[in-house]
């Protein structure tokens, strides 16, 4: 197999991936003064980050002046509960109000308070109203901006060099199979264009792993089919290590019916600008799944739940605006229960809460889209709904500060939903766009550093770039081989029914076992057709990322004996604290085998501790922890933050 | 379960192809999208087709959905007839990569040919200001999903590659007006750079760019026309401009804007205009460089009229074109279905 004819490029940072945290990454990676190559498996601007509605989380305090970092940082631990990795954690409500304002310097334009500033919404975990957000198309403001400023950057280079591509430069529907080593030291990676099925090969120092998330594994999904696991399987493969695999966010209302918006999600800002959950009879079944742990902020009748909306401040929260794995769980409960719709949903209503005009001034494009795709008016009639896969909370573990990832390579980075830590078991709503902005600079800048600290660019050899071929072209040698659509089918129906939203230690021992199976087929893959734009062959590669990936979230969830999160055991429906201290990690073994392994959560600092309240610390660690807690001095909870609001004041 | 229907799907590359026949089970509630991932499935697993988010916010699914550019993730099955045989093609502006794959890079260098946005200098993060009512005529714009739909319907460049080079098409337009109209854009040339570089002169306002965008921005009423319209007055009193950066719409006297009544079909806000021009008669158009002009209203009785044309059809013999575009030459087309361009038929605004 002759490689000369590749084509090849020479870049200081590659990013795979351009979504918000590949977007990100490349402009920082650019002001560093890198050449920077962007890789996008889709065209330029279609990433999935424009689906995601409700909004970027940030501390500004625009709307309510008591936020700040501190407050973020607490109901972001609250939400992973407690299995974030605190520096993360930290940076991300430290940085997030600058990387949004940052945004529009870029040209984006937030949705206004009165005074002029961005506006911010409430969303479900958040104290606060602290999501800056657009109608309900924020990422769309988000992607569109980020490609704007590229193209801004490419103006500025094409007027100085008469190249727009000089410094930065946008490989559109490409796909990066294999990363490339030198050593343990990233050389490059090696791709393909979708268009011609050509292949390519970018020698760099750096790469920055933005690929987004594993969704397509299931059957019911929020997620486009890029998100296969590429950047999670890239990492591996590599030598690098993934973290939390078995954490994955089913979001609580994704459409049940009609078939053809399965799976779209309905944003959680519906429930915050007013929206109720029914069951099948009528009752608003929230009242009844408020875990110990949330009662004192969440109301416990319908009165004060509806009165919050227009008097946060004198009462509690309603409970539909309960984190979203709660959620998903009361609604599987109530479906499981014969109480659930049809279709298998409950009902998720607006129509009589508020006046049409408000719901399609507030939520235009739901309003839009669901009256356009199924011929529902969400003004006049309640939607059905549903858990759907939409997040992984686990990704590349990676260093905090410098996102690079862990394990045994070097120059490999990962920023955004393709990282993990960041969230613990759960994802806060609109944490994601603003972790994919704080930590996708943090990618861009570091990588850049990396590339200095070199004193001698890492060479791709050879052979490995023949080995990559041969597995790429593998597939159209075997035209009568397994169809792949057929493969992907069975292997989202193992995921869906057997490592779902409720798991249990029997149905994951079988997964484990059918994915065994399915890996042997895989291998047995075939696609006819040809190189060019075939989806088929583009679909068999993906496949081996998506079975290991799979194979890493059920090893996982066959490990953790415990609910937590996005992780939920029938055979252990408890949180246990003794698992607050083990993160699960994952790695490639020589022959290409899955290994699990028990490492300590980090802990905690004392000054962020401090921040929380012994009663609630107790519900989630230790007694050793907390008697550690007790020995530190100073003041806890609001009484740490400066102008929080006291006991007294709340009442 | 489902039913069979009949579906005819164009498949080939750039040295050619042919409409395909297929019959694919349809069930209840799918739409366009769903029936070619099942013959992705089930009988062609090669068949070339771009999606990403099945919700319509994506805008990569553009094709021709018997005949008509649509988004095959929003155009329902239960929008056809029983027996309707649904034909499936390629967007027809681009040049056919495979099946109903084209090669729309034509937008991404037009995207690249647009000036940026210019930050306010001076103004730190975190300390620009501006009002929802200001922002908002801007957002429309900015909710476009880039589908590409508008470029593909648009006659100037449809059927007409030798217009590609001199025009940046509808995508563009309602970009540069979201700067034109954005609070703090620190660029002042917007509207005159759309006139003289992007090709707005060859637009006629036949609105087929807003019939067939699936956001629903009213591309030629609240972009094309005020980009066209209000050129003239901010070209000539920095007054004007400058009065709109400084004060918001809501504190403007009348209804803010200072430009002549605009009387096509179903034109609505901002381009509705006022009825007289308060501060001059008319006045002759700008002579670029080059000696020639850009197409304006010259031809027309009145200032900022609807259209360079007036109610013809479009195109024009070449010999009465009263405007000389930038190179290459606007050709002659021949009369068939997409010279179909008239403003009728479009319902009326409030």
């Amino acid at each position: 197999m002759t490689t000369a004819r590749i084509e090849r490029h020479h870049y200081d940072v590659v990013v795979i991936g351009a979504g918000g945290a590949g977007l990100r990454a490349a402009i920082e990676a650019r002001l560093a003064g890198k050449r920077t190559a962007i890789i996008s498996k889709s065209l330029f601007g279609k990433a999935h980050t424009v689906m995601a509605e409700g909004g970027a989380a940030a501390a500004m305090g625009n709307v309510n002046s008591r936020d700040n970092w501190m407050v973020h940082f607490r109901d972001t631990m609250r939400g992973g509960k407690f299995l974030n990795n605190f520096r993360m954690a930290e940076l991300h409500a430290k940085e997030a109000p600058e990387r949004i304002w940052e945004l529009e310097t870029y040209g984006a334009l937030f949705d206004r308070t009165k005074d002029g500033k961005i506006s911010q919404r409430n969303f479900g975990g958040h104290e606060y109203p602290r999501l800056a957000h657009v109608g309900d198309r924020t990422g769309l403001e988000l992607i569109r901006t980020l490609q704007q400023k590229i193209v801004s950057l490419q103006q500025e280079d094409f007027a100085e060099t008469g190249n727009y591509d000089a410094r930065i430069r946008v490989f559109s529907e490409t796909t990066i199979t294999e990363l490339l080593l030198d050593g343990n030291r990233v050389a490059g990676a090696f791709g393909y264009y979708r268009e011609s099925g050509e292949f390519i090969l970018l020698e760099a120092p750096a790469v920055i792993l933005a690929t987004g998330g594993v969704g397509r594994s299931y059957k019911v999904t929020s997620n486009s089919w890029e998100y296969t696991g590429d950047g999670h399987a890239l990492a591996l493969r590599a030598g690098a290590t993934l973290i939390n695999m078995e954490f994955l966010q089913f979001h609580p209302t994704g459409m049940v019916w009609p078939p053809s918006v399965k799976g779209i999600l309905v944003t959680e800002s519906v429930r915050g600008d007013g929206g109720v959950l029914r069951n099948s009879e009528g009752k608003r079944f929230m009242f009844d799944y408020v875990p110990d742990v949330f009662r004192k902020q969440y109301a416990d009748t319908e009165e004060e739940a509806d009165r919050w909306y227009n008097d946060p401040d004198n009462n509690r929260r309603p409970p539909e605006l309960l984190p979203r794995d709660e959620v998903a769980r009361a609604i599987n409960s109530e479906v499981k229960a014969g109480r659930g719709t049809k279709a298998g949903g409950v009902l998720l209503d607006v129509s009589t809460r508020m006046p049409a005009e408000t719901i399609t001034k507030r939520l235009p494009s739901m309003y839009h889209q669901f009256k356009e795709l199924a011929d529902v008016d969400i003004t006049k009639e309640p939607m059905e709904v549903g858990p759907t896969c939409h997040y992984v909370m686990g990704g590349v573990e990676v260093e905090p500060d410098s996102t690079a990832a862990m394990g045994t390579v070097e120059g490999l980075f990962a920023a955004g939903e393709v990282s993990g830590g960041m969230h613990g078991s759960n994802r806060l709503g609109g944490n994601s766009l603003s972790d994919l902005l704080v930590f996708g600079k943090r990618a861009g800048e570091h990588a850049a550093a990396y590339t200095d600290s070199l004193t001698k660019r890492p060479k791709v050899t050879t052979s490995d770039v023949e080995s990559a071929v041969l597995t790429a072209l593998a597939p159209l040698e075997r035209p009568g081989g397994e169809n792949p659509y057929t493969l992907q089918q069975d292997l989202q129906a193992v995921m869906g029914d057997l490592v779902g939203i409720i798991r249990r230690e029997g149905e994951l021992t079988d997964a484990l076992k059918r994915l065994q199976q399915l890996k042997l087929r895989v291998a047995q893959v075939g696609a006819i057709g040809g190189r060019r734009y075939n989806p088929g062959w583009h679909l068999a590669l993906d496949l081996r990322n998506m079975l290991i990936v799979s194979e890493c979230t059920a090893k996982a969830a066959l490990e953790r004996e415990e609910s937590r999160g996005g992780h939920t055991r029938e055979d252990f429906p408890q949180m246990n604290p003794q698992w607050r201290l083990i993160n699960l990690v994952c790695s490639l073994d020589g022959s290409g085998d899955v290994h699990l392994e028990r490492k300590p959560v980090p802990r905690m600092r004392d000054e962020l501790i401090q921040l929380f309240e012994r009663s609630e610390l107790s519900k989630y660690l230790t007694e050793g922890e907390i008697t550690q807690f007790d020995a530190i001095e100073g003041p806890t909870g609001d009484a740490a933050i400066p102008g929080a609001k006291s006991k007294t004041e709340a009442k | 379960m489902g039913t069979k229907r009949h579906f005819r799907v164009w498949r080939g590359d750039s040295a050619g192809g042919d409409i395909e026949d297929f019959d694919v089970e349809v069930n209840e509630g799918e739409v366009v999208l769903d029936i070619i991932h099942r013959l992705q499935a089930t009988q062609t697993p090669d068949l070339a087709c771009r999606w990403n988010c099945k919700a319509g916010k994506c805008g990569s699914c553009s094709m021709e959905i018997n005949g008509k550019p649509r988004l095959g993730c929003m155009t329902r099955m239960s929008t056809f007839e029983e027996d309707e045989t649904v034909t499936i093609t390629p967007l027809r502006t681009f040049p056919v990569i495979r099946d109903l794959v084209t090669d729309v890079s034509f937008n991404y260098d037009k995207a690249r040919e647009t000036p940026a946005f210019a930050p306010p200098p001076g103004v730190a993060p975190g300390d620009y200001r501006m009002q929802q009512v200001d922002v908002e005529r801007s957002q429309e714009f900015r909710k476009c999903i880039e589908c590409f739909l508008c470029q593909n319907t648009c006659h100037v460049v449809r059927d007409h590659e030798e217009n590609k080079a001199a025009f940046s098409g509808p995508r563009y337009f309602i970009r540069a007006a979201e700067l034109d109209m954005h609070p703090l854009d620190d660029r002042t040339d917007r509207k005159e750079y759309a006139q003289s570089h992007q090709g707005m002169g060859l637009c006629n306002i036949t609105k087929c760019c807003t019939e067939v965008c699936p956001e629903h921005i009213k591309i030629t009423d609240n972009a094309i026309i005020p980009m066209k319209e209000r050129v003239v007055d901010r070209r000539y009193d920095p007054l004007v401009w400058l009065g709109r950066k400084i004060f918001r719409r809501d504190q403007l006297d009348g209804d803010g804007e200072n430009m002549a009544p605009s009387s096509s079909v179903g034109v609505t806000d901002v381009a509705k205009g006022a009825p007289f021009t308060t501060n001059r008669g008319p006045e002759g158009p700008e002579v670029r460089e080059d000696g020639r002009m850009d197409v304006t209203e010259v031809t027309l009785p009145t200032q900022g009229g609807p259209s360079p044309f007036g109610d013809q059809q479009f195109p024009l013999p070449s010999g009465r074109v009263a405007y000389q575009p930038p190179a290459p030459q606007y050709g002659v087309h021949d009369d068939g279905q997409d010279g179909d361009h008239g403003t009728d038929g479009h319902h009326q605004g409030h």
